[in-house]
């Protein structure tokens, strides 16, 4: 149901669209809970409506033909790309990154969390001996969870799906959120919830479980709640410099030159008329005379805003470039970071690369492995090369030096691509660590 | 009784707030897509969505001196395929914005590609919709184009779902769904070799009722077959067919005088209205709110035929 057909409702401060990935395997009921989630929230349509009954043959509607949409998914029954869903409540809207499970595909699930607020991890208890002691999880549960954690994704969400499959739900749902409990504590992820769920009934999906032995919130009321990621308005200013453009108009200064507005969006920090500012990698200091947004001009811009800069003088400076706070940009030229691998050939030590950090291309390599963590148990494992699917902790090498940042800081300044300059394709994704 | 619509009863903070940010997201795309490419154009067909993505392109790119005003030049020239079936009140919009705006707008003529012989119609009436593409790769060939804007939306159907915000075309100007490039964090990337090409979508995350509230919001012009007029139409498979000179009446049919307005305009041979009696945005605001069949669904004969139609087409290089 859309906000707007609600007449009072009291909104949370947080107004930002909630983007979070669902990550399961296959027949963990993953395709059931989105389709659940955008048909009790009436997302659907009669025609899709139609379509699932046309293709259910009289049983109960099979929720997971609303996501499938490549003809090789509804042939092999799995999801291999990510999708993007939307959905409204009268509190939130929603984008949901619909990422395959399956191991071959972890890449995708890299591409969804990259981004995303938050993380639903589905877990299968049928799936589960919770009678055994300890519970052993299953493998694609401890994967999907350290990979939401490694992608540095804020709110981890456990929903244990099938509890309509359980005649007494209780002792197996508190056996599984303690063995979740207990994972989570020993790799360290922060978890944000963990909530019994009936994907395919509809159980404590939009509305609470009415069960003596659940309290906590339905899923939808969690994912109302859970806070968006925003970038940090007070401190220093950071700004990639996204696109010079003359100023629309015949005004010069006098000397020929046209003014030029420089583009970009704030990573963090806010900027206003009179700010002074510094660029890199030119040094060059400047005051900002006039400040424009979405072809108005404005007083005032934040993080997480476009905005168009004016400076008072003419500057050397073109997109790539950066803008910031006068002697906070520090730029390095070797550093540590998560690295996961997203290409089919591996990751080689010393080839060069080209990265791309902001709006800026350059060229890198690989110094070193660290190490490779497996993704079943986070262990680091000594490895010479990174093949697709991989994580793990390398040393970067720049042909130029970047105003880099930790990730856990901020996204803009700690997020790299990797791009294998034979083949154009997008090789891996960098997080910056360490900044030495 | 109902009270009268008005834009703050239909648009409350949250609504607000989450255009602000839709609008926010598809600048900086259109603005990476100058700063990207060499020879981009923006598709313009006189819909709603590529009117939504113009305005957005004004924003952008120019500076508004009052209401639907703006001042300077779009870095990029509009492109049109245009069917020959394109309905002619949708045509004559599409001009009257363009020489409104100053803008130069580039035509592709499927009817020229019939001529050269690179498309080939089984009968002559066949839907012209899917062969679009010929006309549509010829003229990025032409023309050089490295990168095309488009108002496709992730929410209109299935394939579409699976697209990226910056999306690959080989050489022969095909999507390959299982080999797109990995779309991380806003780092797009956009490298290309000589003979291939972009799209590029800004509203991708936009929903239907998105589009409308931003229609009304921001007050911006559209064909006036979007809203409630009377028009001959017969009722076929569940959709209401316009009688026109390429859907002609099959014998033993009536034709009956219906109020309706179009949810989507595309070639007249595969584009149904619905019966709609909303004469304004904020009306359809009001409809698309209790409407309960989806977009293509209810105007599409094309996306019909099979689950999978829209992607074949796309495979092939369509929009």
């Amino acid at each position: 149901m859309s906000a707007v057909l609600q007449d009072r409702v009291e909104l949370p401060e947080d107004h930002r669209a909630l983007r979070f990935l669902t990550a399961g395997s296959v027949d963990d009921g993953k395709s059931t809970l989105i389709g659940r989630l955008l048909f009790d929230s009436r997302a659907i349509l009669a025609d899709q409506l139609d379509m699932l009954e046309r293709k259910s043959d009289g049983q109960a509607l099979d929720l997971s033909l609303l996501t499938d949409g490549l003809e090789a998914e509804r042939e092999q029954g799995i999801t291999i790309d990510v999708a993007y869903r939307y959905f409204a409540t009268p509190r939130r809207k929603f984008i949901i990154a619909d990422a395959p499970g399956h191991e071959q595909y972890t890449r995708n699930m890299v591409t969804a969390a990259a981004g995303s607020d938050a993380a639903i991890v589905l877990v299968d208890i049928t799936k589960i001996d919770w009678r055994a002691s300890p519970v052993a999880l299953l493998p694609q549960t401890r994967r999907h969870a350290l990979l939401a954690h490694l992608l540095r994704v804020p709110g981890i969400v456990f929903a244990v799906n099938k509890i309509d499959a359980l005649a007494d739900p209780q002792p197996a749902f508190e056996a599984v959120r303690h063995a979740l409990q207990t994972f989570a504590r020993e790799a360290g992820i922060t978890v944000a919830a963990i909530v019994p769920v009936s994907a395919l009934r509809g159980d404590n999906i939009t509305r609470p479980l009415q069960a003596p032995w659940y309290s906590g919130p339905s899923l939808l009321q969690l994912l109302e709640s859970l806070p968006t990621t925003q970038e940090r308005v007070d401190g220093s200013l950071l700004l990639p410099v996204q696109y010079v453009a003359r100023e629309p108009g015949e005004q010069t200064d006098g000397t020929g030159h046209q003014p030029r507005t420089l583009w970009g969006r704030i990573a963090h920090g806010r900027v206003q008329a009179g700010d002074v500012v510094q660029l890199y990698p030119s040094g060059q200091r400047a005051t900002v005379t006039e400040l424009r947004r979405a072809g108005s001009t404005v007083a005032q811009a934040e993080a997480g805003q476009s905005v168009g800069l004016i400076l008072d003088r003419q500057l050397d400076v073109s997109r790539g470039d950066w803008v910031g706070t006068p002697e906070t940009l520090l730029p390095v030229q070797r550093f540590g970071a998560t690295l996961a691998w997203l290409d089919a050939e591996p990751a080689v030590v010393g080839r060069k690369y080209v990265v791309r950090h902001g709006n800026r291309w350059v060229q890198a390599r690989i110094a070193s492995i660290g190490h490779r963590l497996d993704i079943g148990t986070l262990k680091p494992t000594d490895a010479h090369e990174l093949s697709v699917n991989d994580i793990g902790h390398v040393v970067v090498e720049l042909g130029q030096p970047l105003p880099l940042e930790p990730y856990v800081n901020n996204r803009v300044a700690g997020s790299l691509i990797v791009i294998d300059p034979a083949s154009n394709r997008t090789s891996g994704a960098l997080l910056v660590n360490v900044v030495r | 009784m109902n009270a009268p619509l008005s834009i703050e009863r239909l648009l409350p903070a949250l609504d607000h707030k989450h255009l602000d940010w839709l609008e926010e997201e598809a600048i900086f795309i259109l603005r990476e897509v100058v700063a990207s490419f060499e020879r981009p154009a923006l598709l313009f067909s006189g819909g709603k969505d590529s009117c939504v993505v113009l305005r957005l392109a004004e924003k952008a790119f120019k500076n508004r001196i009052s209401g639907n005003h703006f001042k300077g030049k779009l870095p990029f020239p509009l492109l049109h395929v245009d069917t020959g079936h394109n309905f002619p009140e949708v045509i004559a919009f599409r001009d009257r914005r363009v020489a409104e705006m100053g803008e130069r707008l580039v035509v592709g003529h499927l009817e020229d590609s019939i001529r050269r012989g690179s498309v080939r119609l089984s009968h002559p009436l066949e839907s012209r919709n899917g062969h679009q593409t010929v006309a549509l790769l010829e003229a990025i060939e032409e023309h050089r184009f490295d990168c095309l804007i488009g108002g496709a939306r992730r929410d209109e159907e299935k394939a579409r779902a699976k697209e990226r915000i910056f999306s690959h075309r080989d050489s022969f100007g095909q999507w390959q769904p299982k080999e797109q490039r990995p779309e991380l964090w806003t780092l797009f990337n956009t490298r290309i070799r000589p003979g291939e090409h972009f799209r590029a979508f800004p509203i991708s995350n936009w929903t239907e009722l998105d589009v409308w509230l931003y229609l009304a919001r921001e007050n911006i012009p559209l064909p006036e077959l979007y809203y409630a007029h009377p028009r001959q139409v017969v009722r076929r498979k569940g959709l209401l067919v316009p009688v026109t000179e390429v859907t002609p009446l099959q014998p033993g049919e009536q034709a009956e005088a219906a109020t309706v307005r179009f949810r989507t305009v595309g070639d007249m041979t595969c584009t149904c209205p619905v019966e709609s009696s909303a004469v304004n945005a904020l009306d359809i605001v009001a409809e698309t709110l209790t409407v309960t069949v989806s977009e293509r669904g209810a105007t599409r004969m094309d996306d019909r035929t099979s689950d999978a139609s829209m992607e074949r087409r796309k495979k092939e290089g369509y929009f």
